[in-house]
């Protein structure tokens, strides 16, 4: 029961964990986007189509971060060029992609497509216990599990971390080594809308091999809260998503148990699981907002 | 500084979330329809005080909870939607899809109005209420609505016992699982979910005494991510067939056949999409009826039909079907399934003839008793073997 929940935990965490890696990175560079939402939609919607058209799920991953770009170069022309409101702006968005992707996918609802399926890796995967939780899932998976510490060693061991972070903290650096940190922005924020974008891809052409309007029913927005409990940390964002996953698996795991507990109860138990969790690793630190995103958070203009 | 940047962010953070929570919560997005206010309308009305309802339209209005090609739900009422357009060349027929059950409704039916139609379908079971006001306010227009529990004077109700096929797929599921342990993945508790599963239920017990029935609910008509997290798990946990309640049926059918269990599907017939392990199912065929109704608006002879109260269609009127068999069912569970299907059609069967027990082991329907169709259309309870809890 305890592998069924962690394998759950992998199965339905995974699309959250990928747009909020995404989220993490526009984050750093000092924008925060609420548009993932619309671009895990986007790309749930572009990652499927292009598999309908084409029968090749991996051009249906390209296909899916790009739709997830498009989005989210939407909210960093509004944002950086514009100076709009960024919550605002990405609330907009959200709203925005809902309508788009529900008019534009209307004729995909009924198509069915050969996706990504769980591909057990030799010999790992006989391991007891851990073989089955960690090594019988898709390729979209495991390339996520690959992406945290790359994203990671990128972040906080490279030049390009550096340069990153300096956008989302001291932007006047930047400014003095030649760098124009608002084309670091506008790449960050790309940057994350991809990766939410292949988010949503793994929703719609690896986890249920469908598409349906708003099928990532909030997925989007618990990712960008993942972050900020998650300090911005690539680590702790994965096991958020994880835990948010496992709740899931949890709560029809113990509806199955036929235990006297109320199933609308239930339902918010990933929500609040989460929510304690992460509350509980951020109260052992000092946060570590991003300056430029602390100015956005209280309340400043974005830009 | 840091402290306040920290409230801050608290702040919103719990918004985003309440907004997760609702998004999750509300599965369909506010779709379709017209863009003015229901007042509007109102005194357009007051001339058509007199006529029979349903006569004298230019056309007939179709709204639906989500998409036609859901292989659900709404494409069985989208067919029958089409039949109208067949046998009524002369009368234009309105669709709306992705109609919110919200006041939203009450818009599109005032729109469909204004566009001609006096005679609507509202076929979701939340567009009851707002096509209850509707009615009250335009009572030259006849409406059917799909499986309320509610009439009006120009408002009727139809729906069909699907219960009643859905007992004979339990028939078969219990003749073929091997583990005896079936799943159901349901939406929310309403009277309806509930009666399916316990047909499910007694269907698969009749013939194995030891099945049982794990429900899953999901909160909502279609979560392609929660239904597939849903079937996923019954599997993990040793079921080996899989029925559902759900407007969108395509998710679990294809997950469960990727992972090699077998399927009950509901609504239509999708055996297409499990060419291994597809059993039976249950559907729904409008055609015939949603003709019909029309015919006796259009002539004005809806009040004192049989359309005008809660019409229900049952397998012997061939309103309610049995979706074909799989590849893999055996002759022999065919044979025994058909047979009970001709017992159901002539009578000498009954699903829910007493004695019925619920999971407590209470007694809800005596020995020798059989319930009318109002008391199993409320009801609230769920049989012996099903294990999972009603949400309350």
């Amino acid at each position: 029961m305890i592998a069924d929940i962690l394998t759950g935990a992998l199965r339905s965490g995974t699309s959250v964990m990928l747009a909020s890696q995404g989220e993490l990175v526009s984050e750093r560079a000092g924008v925060i986007n609420l548009g993932t939402e619309g671009a895990m939609l986007a790309g749930a919607l572009g990652g499927f189509a292009v598999t309908v058209w084409t029968g090749n799920p991996w051009l249906g991953v390209l296909a899916g971060g790009f739709c997830g770009m498009l989005i989210a170069a939407i909210h960093a022309f509004l944002v950086l060029t514009c100076g709009a409101n960024q919550l605002a702006t990405g609330l907009t968005i959200m709203f925005f992609a809902i309508g788009l992707t529900s008019f534009f996918g209307r004729e995909f609802v009924s198509q069915r497509i050969v996706g990504f399926n769980p591909v057990p890796i030799p010999l790992l995967s006989d391991i007891p216990f851990v073989g089955g939780i960690l090594f019988n899932h898709d390729p979209l998976t495991y390339l996520s599990i690959a992406l945290v510490p790359c994203l990671w060693y990128a972040l906080f061991r490279k030049r390009l971390g550096v340069i990153l972070r300096a956008a989302g903290e001291r932007e006047e650096v930047l400014f003095a080594s030649g760098i124009n940190p608002k084309l670091v922005r506008y790449l960050a924020v790309l940057a994350g809308g991809c990766l939410a974008g292949v988010g949503g891809v793994q929703l719609s052409v690896a986890f249920t091999h469908s598409w349906v309007e708003n099928m990532t029913q909030g997925r989007g927005v618990v990712a960008v809260a993942l972050v900020i409990f998650a300090s911005w940390k690539p680590a702790r964002a994965m096991l958020g998503a994880y835990l948010f996953g496992a709740a899931q698996a949890l709560q029809l795991t113990v509806q199955q148990m036929g235990w006297p507990i109320s199933t609308f109860f239930l339902f918010m138990v990933p929500y609040l699981l989460t929510l304690a969790a992460l509350l509980v690793v951020e109260r052992r630190k000092q946060s570590v907002t991003p300056e430029a995103l602390g100015k956005v958070l209280a309340g400043d203009t974005g830009g | 500084m840091k402290r306040r940047v920290w409230i801050k962010a608290n702040q919103w953070i719990a918004c985003a979330l309440t907004i997760a929570v609702l998004m999750a919560g509300c599965s369909q997005p506010g779709g379709g329809g017209g863009a003015s206010a229901p007042g509007a309308a109102d005194t357009e009305s007051a001339s058509g005080g007199t006529a029979a309802p349903g006569t004298g339209g230019t056309a007939v209005g179709f709204i639906f909870v989500g998409t036609k090609d859901d292989h659900g739900y709404n494409q069985a009422a989208y067919i029958g939607s089409e039949a109208v357009e067949k046998a009524y060349p002369d009368l234009k027929v309105l669709r709306a899809e992705n109609v919110p059950e919200t006041a939203e409704a009450e818009r599109v039916m005032e729109q469909m109005i204004r566009d001609g139609a006096k005679i609507i379908f509202p076929t979701s079971y939340g567009h009851l209420d707002p096509a209850l006001n509707v009615a009250k306010r335009h009572p030259d227009v006849a409406f059917f609505h799909q499986g309320g529990l509610k009439t009006a004077e120009n408002l009727g109700t139809y729906f069909g016992t699907i219960w009643e096929p859905i007992y004979l797929a339990g028939v078969a599921a219990g003749k073929m699982s091997k583990t005896g342990k079936l799943g159901y993945v349901v939406s929310v508790p309403i009277p309806q979910v509930l009666l399916n599963v316990n047909a499910f239920q007694l269907g698969a017990r009749s013939v194995n005494p030891n099945a049982t029935t794990s429900v899953v609910f999901t909160g909502s008509w279609c979560d392609p991510g929660q239904q597939a997290n849903a079937a996923n798990s019954l599997i993990d946990a040793g079921v080996d067939v899989i029925t559902q309640h759900q407007d969108c049926t395509k998710t679990i059918i294809e997950t469960a056949e990727r992972r090699g269990v077998m399927s009950v599907g509901y609504h239509t017939d999708a055996s297409e999409l499990a060419p291994n392990g597809w059993l039976t199912g249950s559907s729904w065929n409008w055609s015939d009826l949603f003709v019909d109704m029309v015919k006796v608006a259009v002539n004005g002879e809806f009040k004192g039909s049989k359309y005008d109260g809660k019409y229900r269609g049952m397998l012997k009127d061939d309103i309610v079907q049995l979706a074909n068999f799989g590849a893999n069912v055996p002759d022999d569970v065919k044979a025994l399934v058909e047979e009970k299907k001709a017992a159901l059609i002539d009578g000498t069967l009954h699903p829910f003839a007493g004695p019925v027990k619920d999971q407590t082991g209470n007694v809800r329907i005596a020995e020798g008793e059989l319930p009318t169709l109002d008391e199993l259309e409320a009801t609230d309870y769920l049989v012996e073997g099903v294990i999972g809890n009603i949400p309350k």
